[in-house]
Parts: structure tokens; sequence; C-alpha cells
């Protein structure tokens, strides 16, 4: 079953077309990469998704329910981690995990339980009563992302999740999201190529707004030609052939 | 409920900021003690506490308005709204949650201010908790031009309209320091055709036991209070639906 469906999907800014007539179906349960370049259009697809922005044209149906006439419902089911870490300065990392708890409906004890969970799964306890402001990029990043996954959505947008991390603790994200694999449907957005192949059941190539190619990794690399996942993508994004 | 939870975070928010509480409750006594100070060492009356009082507490909320709008300037800018806006709360839900927090920081900025007053010879009774009660629509009034300014202005933005010139325009167009008598004409009129001077008066009225003269010069501050409110509720349903945040 997809849980989701993009049809015609569109975006324009003015005169600037962020994205052009996406045409895509996610199977539910799987993690989806769209791989691209800065400006491609990733983060606007995204706020689209997420009930964030409206589309210029077409809708896209998340688990039956659409974007453009049943945004309450589909915000209810879905939850976002956003490019820029989003985490509230003056709260504490367990206050802001409550707290999202509590704007998704769980109350007083439910959300302190799902805060603990959430704790644990994320290894925040060390820094469970710090502030948010005093953390280092990576802790906030997970914050983010434990957020996110906090009023536990069928759904998942991360938006360029691991940007700003070190080597370490981006494999650290990777095996969460390893985990999370089966049981939520994540779309994520990257323009590392190693992290689409790793995480992802399956990749779409963006590039000035439009899909270019789809398929996994071992597809597009067959597709093209190319040596490597990095070859592919270049021939894919930048439309040209793949050098042997 | 879900509001609760958000207006929860900013309350912590507000209260955890070291120079809200400095400001927001300091300013307005330090201000009282100050002019006192000088009011004890000339021999003519400059300031009468019970004029001086109510015009300082209502001073005091230009910062009300100063603190909503940079927490919610601050939340946009850093996405933070941006999380929520993807979250099943409503425009209506946002705005309450911003605006409830502040209420009772108000009251208890001139509750301070007005005890503040009674060390300095405000006579104690029940007039002065009746000006805390008049003090509420100017209230709502303040909160309501923060929301709108951290709805339509970036942080830095908010420091100069807030912080700046809505400070300023509180201070002189209020009859606080002067009496708006004195001056008369056009400065007069335009202080009248706002509602700072008759937040100032009806609190004044109160504190006075002229229980006649609040109302006249609270509808005033509640008509602003209301189409105010409106503007900023529209103003930010306008960004939750928006492209820009
Ligand atoms: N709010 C906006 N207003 C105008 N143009 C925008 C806005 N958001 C994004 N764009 C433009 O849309 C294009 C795609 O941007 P974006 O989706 O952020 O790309 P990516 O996330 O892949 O880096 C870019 O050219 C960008 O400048
Ligand atoms: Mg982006």
């Amino acid at each position: 079953m997809n849980a989701i469906e993009m049809t015609g999907l569109t975006k324009k800014y003015g005169e600037r077309t962020a994205v052009k007539s996406l045409n895509l179906s996610i199977e539910q349960g799987t993690c989806f990469a769209l791989l691209g370049v800065n400006g491609a259009g990733k983060t606007t697809t995204i706020k689209m998704l997420s009930c964030l922005t409206k589309p210029t044209s077409g809708d896209a149906v998340i688990l039956g329910k659409s974007i453009l006439t049943d945004p309450q419902a589909v915000k209810e089911i879905a939850n976002i981690s956003p490019q820029e870490m989003a985490v509230a300065p003056n709260l504490t990392v367990r206050e802001n995990l409550e707290l999202i708890a509590g704007i998704y409906g769980s109350e007083g004890r439910a959300a302190r339980e799902k805060a603990t969970r959430m704790i644990e799964e994320f290894d925040l306890s060390e820094v469970e009563r710090q502030k948010a402001k005093t953390l280092s990029g990576g802790w906030q990043r997970r914050l983010s992302i434990a957020m996110a996954l906090i009023s536990e959505p069928q759904v998942l947008f991360l938006d360029e999740p691991t940007l700003g991390l070190d080597v370490l603790a981006r494999r650290e994200l990777w095996s969460v999201i390893e985990h999370l694999r089966g049981k939520v449907t994540i779309i994520l957005t990257t323009h590392y190529m190693e992290e689409a192949e790793s995480l992802s059941d399956s990749i779409g190539v963006m590039a000035r707004g439009e899909l270019k190619a789809l398929g996994t990794a071992a597809e597009l690399i067959a597709r093209t030609g190319a040596k490597t996942f990095e070859d592919a993508f270049v021939a894919l994004a930048t439309g040209s052939k793949a050098s042997a | 409920m879900k509001l609760l939870a958000f207006a929860s975070r900013n309350r912590k928010e507000l209260l955890r900021d070291p120079w809200n509480l400095a400001f927001g409750i300091g300013f307005p006594v330090v201000l009282l003690l100050l002019l006192s100070a000088i009011q004890a060492n000339i021999p003519v009356s400059l300031f009468n506490i019970e004029k001086l009082a109510p015009g300082i507490a209502v001073f005091g909320l230009s910062f009300i308005s100063l603190f909503s709008a940079t927490l919610i300037a601050k939340d946009r800018t850093t996405s933070f709204l941006m999380r929520l806006f993807a979250s099943p709360l409503s425009a209506s839900d946002f705005i309450l949650a911003y605006a409830l927090p502040l209420l009772p920081m108000a009251v208890l900025q001139g509750a301070v201010c007005f005890v503040t007053a009674f060390f300095l010879g405000l006579s104690v009774n029940v007039n002065v908790l009746l000006a805390l009660v008049v003090l509420i629509p100017p209230a709502i009034l303040y909160i309501g031009i923060g929301l709108l300014a951290g709805s339509v202005l970036t942080d830095k933005q908010v420091g100069g309209i807030c912080g700046a010139l809505l400070t300023n325009v509180s201070a002189w167009l209020s009859g606080t320091w002067f009496d708006l008598n004195l001056v008369g004409g056009a400065f007069k009129r335009i202080a009248y055709a706002l509602p700072f001077a008759h937040a100032v008066d009806a609190a004044k009225a109160a504190i006075a036991g002229d229980y006649a003269s609040i109302f006249p010069h609270l509808w005033w501050v509640i008509g602003y209070a209301a189409v105010i409110m409106v503007i900023a509720v529209v103003a930010f349903k306008r960004k939750m639906n928006g492209d820009n945040v």
C-alpha cells in the first residue's frame, strides 16, 4: 500500500518554479530519499507534504488524506524535523519533548512517559535537564528528530537530518533511522549521496525542481552506466551522460 | 489541552529570560523611585504619586508588547513556529497561547508598580485594586500590539518598533510626564486620538475614586484593543498560510 501519492505536485514562487509537477508514490513503511543539490526543491516538496505551504497546483494524498482538502488530518498523522533545528531555546531537552507531546494531545503523565521513551531511544539522558540553546549542533539535531517522533507519526519528514553533524553523530542517527524502517514511512532529504544510498529503500533525484530519476541506488547506477553512485547522481542531476 | 501545552511553553520562555523580568518588573519600579527621589529634593510639586503611578503602570505595559513581539518574531526566525505550524494547532490556538501567559505578567507588573507607590505615599485602598482591573484592557491592547508586531516584523525590527517607538509613544503621548492640558493644541488632540492617554486617564480616575470618568476613557482603549487584536489574528493567519514564515 502507498502511504504517499503525489500527483502533479507543483510550487511556483512568482516566476520561479521551485517544484515542477511531481508524480511520486511512496510505499508505506519504507524510507524514501529525495536527493539533490541546494535549491533543487527538496525543502519545498517537504513543506507542501507537511501542509506548511500550499501547492500552486497538483495534490498529494497521505494515508488517504489530501493535503488540499484535509490538512488537519494530515497534520495529526505526520510530523516534521525541519532543516533548521527548530527547538525551543529556553526549554530543557525534556521540556521540549513534553511540549510537542502535549501539542499532539498527550497530557501530563502520558506526555512525560513519551518523553522518557524518546530520551532513552535517542540517548539524551545526559542532557535531559539542559536548556536546548546550550546544546551542540549534534545534540540539537538529535532532539529535533526526537521531537518529530514523539507524536508517533505514521509519516515522518526529515529535512536534511544530518546537516552539520560530525561523522560519528551521523552514523548514530543513521542507526536510529534504520530502526524506524518498516514502522514509519520516512521521507528524508539529503545532498549526501552515501546517506541516500545506505538509508533509503528508494531514491528520487531532484534537480531544478524536477524529479530526474527514481529507483534504488543500484538501479540508478545501472541506468546511467556509472561506476559509482556519485557518478550516477552527477549524470542524472546535470542530464549529462556518465563517463564510463 | 493542546493550546495550554504551548501557552505553558511561552510562559517558561518569557520568565526564563532575565531581561524580561528585570525590565518588565524592575524598570517601572526604578522609574518611580527615581522620580520620587527627584521630587523629594525640589520644592515645586512636579509629580503627584496618585497621577504618576497609573502613568508608569501603563508605560510599563509597553515592555509586555516588546516581550511578546520578540518571542513570536524569534519563533519565526528560528523556524520553531514552522515545526508548530505542521502540528494540529489552529491560528486562534497560537494567538491565545501567546497572549495568555502575558496577561498575568501584565497584572503582576501593575501590582508591583502600585505596591512600590504605596511606599511612596499612594494611599492603600480598594481603588488601587480597581485600577488594576482597569489596566486589563490596556494590557490586552499592548499584548495585541506585541502579537501584531511579532507576526509581521523580524526580531531586530521588533527591537526598534516596540522597544524604541512604542515605549516613547507610550511615555510622551500618555500624559504621564506632563499634563497634556498644559501642552494643548495638536499634541493633545493626537494624544487623545490614540489610546495611551485614555488608558492612563482611566487608571487615574480609578485611583482617584472618580468612577464616572473611567469608562469614557476605557471605551477608547477597548475599541483600539479589539481592532488591534483582529488585525493581529489576520496577520498571524497570513503568516501561517503564507510562503514565508
Ligand atoms: N519562500 C520562498 N520564496 C521564494 N522562493 C523560494 C522560497 N522558498 C524556496 N524558494 C526557491 O525555490 C527553490 C527551491 O528551494 P528549496 O526547496 O529550499 O531547495 P532545497 O531544499 O532542495 O535546497 C530555490 O530556488 C529557492 O530559492
Ligand atoms: Mg532544503
